[in-house]
Parts: structure tokens; C-alpha cells; sequence
């Protein structure tokens, strides 16, 4: 490594080392563990996109995935919810454990999955339908069978929305704020009653403010829920989350997982290189 | 020109000529103007021509008579009749069928040759000349089924001819809905179905109307197909049930067109006449329905 940063050619894993995690990835939170993608590859049609990842994400905890833009995040965060399966040409090897079932196996109903692992996205993205319905919609599709507005009106609280929308429940989700938008899209999460809530770069499309809000609401709500969170923001990822894991593609071994660890040691004791490296702003 | 910002020493190695590319400019935007004003002054002297052919002919008693061999005396109500029902019958089939289609193409069917393949023929068959549909309709409909030269067999024939216009529209309506809607409705474990049934169909549905308003005004102009399966040209009385025998407002105005009597030239104008104001009522439909539903997402 020289001052500017730049990396003399390391020799390179060769193709079958990459068959084994990376010694720093190996770490396994000593916790109940929720979520566990096992030896974890994708393809979208012939590029790969993800190489062997093993990561296992603890219950009740904020996860948080990092690494700079094209290392597999997103594509890792929606294998979680078998989102992937919607992308035609999309392969997987591997697997991803909820709760030690394979969620990948053949009597496994991928609308199922998607109901106990909730998903927000980058963009806030309610429907165009009224906050009432946006939220109920979850619920309704799921066969709900208690008090509809109960819940709605539980979901709202526990997102931090209900005081500012519920005199207006019949307003389009559209006029909300990006803030608010991102807020109701979280409790339209919560309507399902998952059990882990994925968030895709929740914040990247709000100002410091909302993003703050958001950020509090997730440490919140990781006291009843699991939640994996993708991150840009280093920042965000030292704020909100317990355990953090850094992905990165290189020239030979797309989207692998670098390192793994609560995020309090990753970010001050980092023990390969590269997370170093990012962490410290040098690359991505 | 360039003179007015002053001169700039570093800009040297630019040569603007503006005044040869604001020539240019002028030179394309006279072009597209004589362009349009050719369309527009040719429609204003069709629709003028025939509207003044169409004054004192058009009234209460051409829209309620039957036809007949004496000009002052013929109307079009057996054409407008037939041409509502004909319509009817074309929507109430290619309707469900094109946008069911156009449904499985957007959001069930796998990605592949065979897609593709259905694609491309789609279009090809919105491009079919229209008498094409007639030879089909005359053999499958008329003959085969024994549906005879009815409303029915017209409607059928019809239907075929606008499928794939109904079917493309449709597909362009659901894909204007974005991706992050799918995402949205998927990730909170609702089914393809579901998906299509709350969001994709009724945020489509200004589109997929608009749609189908256009595909029926291409129906509703129709002659070719509607003579080659036979439907008559001299009807009087209205179709009682849809396997009547019916004529439709363009054989009737074609066959007005065609008769020895100077005065029928004013009959068929005024049928005409009738025939741009449905087509126009049609398309303003079109149009309202597309600004009051249209959507942000």
C-alpha cells in the first residue's frame, strides 16, 4: 500500500480459494439467529453476482450490509425475500436459512417468505391509493382477520406516523413528505406482521432530518423486529446497526462478503484490508 | 451577434456561426409548419366540403328513417342501429380477450422466443389489410359456424381485426406502471394475481380504455371485411337480435356514393356527417377519460 492509497497487485484468491470464505467473514454472531444465507451465489443470467456468501443475521438485531456501489449488497438483501425470483434469469446456488427451513425449497411458497420478511425500498414507493389503504393493503391480501382499522392505526403509531396523517387517512399516500412516504411505507410493512424487515438504502432518497427520523424508528422497532439494512452511509451503518457486514467485488470474485462483525469492532479494529481501506474512505 | 456579450479571447478555438445555424432552425421550423398546415387545410376542406354538401339533408328525418330509392325520403337509421350493435358485439368480445392477452404477455408469460415470437406477430397482424379479416370471417364465421350474415359473424370479424390494436395498447398501459409498484405489491406477499387485480389493472385502466375507445373508432369506419362476409347494403329494418342480417354506416354511405340520383351525393354527405360525429364523440370520450383518471405515482 502507498501513501496515495493505491494497492501494489495483491496476489489474488484464485478462483477455488474463493470456494472458502474469507477468514474475516467467518464470524457467526453467538445469538439466536433469524436469517442465514449459506454458501450464497447468483447469477443474472451469465454474470455473477454474488460468490459463496455465508453470513448469519441474529434476531432482533440491526444488520447492516456495506461496501461500495455493484458489491452485491441490494442483490444479497433481496435473496432474503426471494425478491430475486421476480428478475427473469436470475440462478442461485446455495441457500438462505429463515430459522434453519430453507426458504429456497421446493414447498416453500415464495408470497409466504415475503410475508414474514417485509421489505422497504431506496425510493419510497406507496401505492397511489389512500394512506388507509396503503397500509391495510398487506393485511387484506394476507387474509387478515381482525379489526382492520386497529391496525392500521397500530402499524401508523408504531412508524411514527400516526400523529401527523390521522386526520386525514383518506389522503393519497402521495402527498406525503419523502419523509413520511418512507414512514408509511414502513408500516405498510409492519401490516403483515413480519418477523424480519429488509430495507434497501431506506434514507438515500431524504433529507438529514427524515433520515434521522427513519434511523430512530429502525432502533425502535429492532426491539420486536429483525432488520437488514443496506447502506451507502457509513455513518448510518456506526448509528443504527449492532452487527456489520462489508461486501466488495473485485476483478476475479464478484460480490463476496469481505468481513463480518459487530459493527463497534468492524468499524475501530477492521481485521482485513480492504475493509479498512473502504472504511477509511480510500475506495468506493 | 456575438459582438453583443463582447469579445472573448479565450473562446478561439470555436467557431459559432450563428447565423447559419439560426438559418437552419428557421428552415426546419418552416418546414414543419407548411407540414402541418397541408394536414390541417386538407381535413378543413374535407370536413367543409361535406358538411356543406350534408346542410338541409341532415336532420330529424334522415336519422329516423329507413332507407329508400327516393333521396328526400332515405335515412340512416337502419346503419346506426346496425353499427351500434355491431360494435357492441366487437367490444363485448375483443375486449376481455385482448386485455386477458395482454395481461399474460405483460406479466405471466416467461421471457423467451416464444414470447417474442407472439410479440412480433401481434404486430404483424395489426398491419393485416382489413379485407383479409373479411376472407377469414366469411370462411370461420359465416360458413363454419353457420353464423350467417349476421351481426355476429360482423362483430366476430371485427373483433379479429381490432384484437392485436387492443392488445398492444393494453400492454403499453401496464408497462407504464412502474417496476416499484410490482416491487411494492410483491414484497408484501401478495400474488401475481393480487397484484394485477389492486394496482396494475386499475392504474392501467385509463390507459387500457383509451385503448379500446381508439381500437373501436378504427372498428367503426370499417367497410372491406363487413362486405366481404356480406352484409347487405339495402336494409329496411334494425337488427332484432345479433343473428340479424345488418348493414353499418360506411356500406351504407358507400352504397349512397354509388347511386345515379345527383341528390344521394347529399344523403351519404349527411350519413358522413354522422358517421365523424361518433367518431368524434368516441375520441374526445378518449381523451376526458385519459386527463380525469390520469395518475402520478
Amino acid at each position: 500500500m502507498t501513501e496515495l492509497g493505491i494497492r501494489a497487485p495483491a496476489p489474488h484468491p484464485a478462483p477455488e480459494a474463493a470456494e472458502h470464505p474469507q477468514p474475516a467473514a467467518r464470524f457467526r454472531p453467538k445469538e439466536e439467529i433469524a436469517l442465514e444465507a449459506v454458501n450464497l451465489s447468483l447469477w443474472y443470467g451469465k454474470k455473477r453476482a454474488l460468490t459463496n456468501v455465508s453470513l448469519a443475521i441474529p434476531k432482533n438485531r440491526v444488520t447492516a450490509l456495506i461496501g461500495p456501489s455493484g458489491c452485491g449488497k441490494s442483490t444479497l438483501l433481496r435473496c432474503f425475500n426471494r425478491m430475486n425470483d421476480l428478475i427473469p434469469g436470475v440462478r442461485i446456488e446455495g441457500t438462505v436459512r429463515y430459522h434453519g427451513v430453507d426458504i429456497y425449497a421446493k414447498n416453500v411458497d415464495p408470497v409466504e417468505v415475503r410475508r414474514r420478511i417485509g421489505m422497504v425500498f431506496q425510493k419510497p414507493n406507496p401505492f397511489p391509493k389512500s394512506i388507509y389503504e396503503n397500509v391495510a393493503f398487506g393485511a387484506r391480501v394476507n387474509g387478515y382477520r381482525g379489526n382492520l382499522d386497529e391496525l392500521v392505526e397500530r402499524c401508523l403509531r408504531r412508524a411514527a406516523l400516526w400523529d401527523e396523517v390521522k386526520d386525514d387517512l383518506k389522503k393519497s399516500g402521495l402527498a406525503l413528505s419523502g419523509g413520511q412516504q418512507q414512514r408509511l411505507c414502513i408500516a405498510r410493512a409492519l401490516a403483515n406482521d413480519p418477523d424480519v424487515i429488509l430495507m434497501d438504502e431506506p434514507c438515500s432518497a431524504l433529507d438529514p432530518i427524515a433520515t434521522l427520523k427513519i434511523e430512530d424508528l429502525m432502533r425502535e422497532l429492532a426491539e420486536q423486529y429483525t432488520i437488514v439494512i443496506v447502506t451507502h452511509n457509513m455513518q448510518q451503518a456506526a448509528r443504527v446497526s449492532d452487527y456489520t457486514a462489508f461486501l466488495l467485488t473485485d476483478e476475479r470474485t464478484p460480490g463476496q462478503l469481505i468481513e463480518y462483525a459487530p459493527t463497534q469492532e468492524l468499524f475501530t479494529h477492521p481485521k482485513d484490508r480492504r475493509t479498512e481501506d473502504y472504511i477509511r474512505g480510500r475506495f468506493g | 451577434m456575438a459582438a453583443g456579450l463582447g469579445r472573448l479571447e479565450r473562446t478561439q478555438a470555436y467557431r459559432p456561426r450563428l447565423g447559419i445555424r439560426r438559418a437552419y432552425n428557421a428552415v426546419a421550423t418552416g418546414i414543419g409548419l407548411v407540414a402541418i398546415a397541408i394536414g390541417l387545410a386538407m381535413l378543413a376542406w374535407l370536413l367543409i366540403e361535406t358538411g356543406l354538401k350534408a346542410v338541409g339533408w341532415l336532420d330529424w328525418q334522415f336519422i329516423t328513417s329507413f332507407d329508400s330509392r327516393f333521396p328526400e325520403r332515405a335515412g340512416a337509421k337502419a346503419a346506426i342501429y346496425g353499427t351500434a350493435w355491431v360494435m357492441a358485439f366487437t367490444l363485448l368480445f375483443s375486449l376481455p380477450i385482448g386485455v386477458m392477452a395482454a395481461i399474460y404477455l405483460e406479466e405471466y408469460a416467461p421471457e423467451g422466443w416464444l414470447k417474442g415470437f407472439i410479440q412480433i406477430n401481434i404486430a404483424n397482424l395489426a398491419s393485416v389489410p382489413s379485407i383479409i379479416y373479411g376472407l377469414l370471417g366469411l370462411q370461420v364465421f359465416v360458413r363454419w359456424m353457420e353464423l350467417g350474415r349476421s351481426v355476429l359473424a360482423g362483430a366476430l370479424t371485427l373483433a379479429l381485426l381490432v384484437l392485436p390494436i387492443i392488445v398492444v395498447a393494453t400492454q403499453e398501459a401496464l408497462r407504464s406502471v412502474p417496476p416499484s409498484i410490482r416491487d411494492a405489491s410483491y414484497a408484501l406477499g401478495a400474488t401475481r394475481w393480487q397484484t394485477i387485480r389492486h394496482h396494475l389493472l386499475p392504474y392501467a385502466l385509463p390507459g387500457i380504455l383509451t385503448g379500446n375507445i381508439l381500437a373501436a373508432s378504427r372498428a367503426i369506419g370499417e367497410s372491406a371485411p363487413l362486405i366481404t362476409i356480406g352484409a347487405l347494403t339495402y336494409v329496411p329494418f334494425t337488427p332484432q337480435g345479433p343473428l340479424d342480417r345488418f348493414t353499418v354506416l360506411p356500406i351504407q354511405i358507400f352504397n349512397w356514393t354509388s347511386r345515379a340520383q345527383a341528390d344521394f351525393q347529399h344523403v351519404a354527405a349527411a350519413g358522413i356527417v354522422v358517421l365523424l360525429g361518433i367518431l368524434l364523440l368516441m375520441n374526445s370520450g378518449a381523451i376526458l377519460i385519459r386527463e380525469l383518471m390520469r395518475r402520478r405515482y
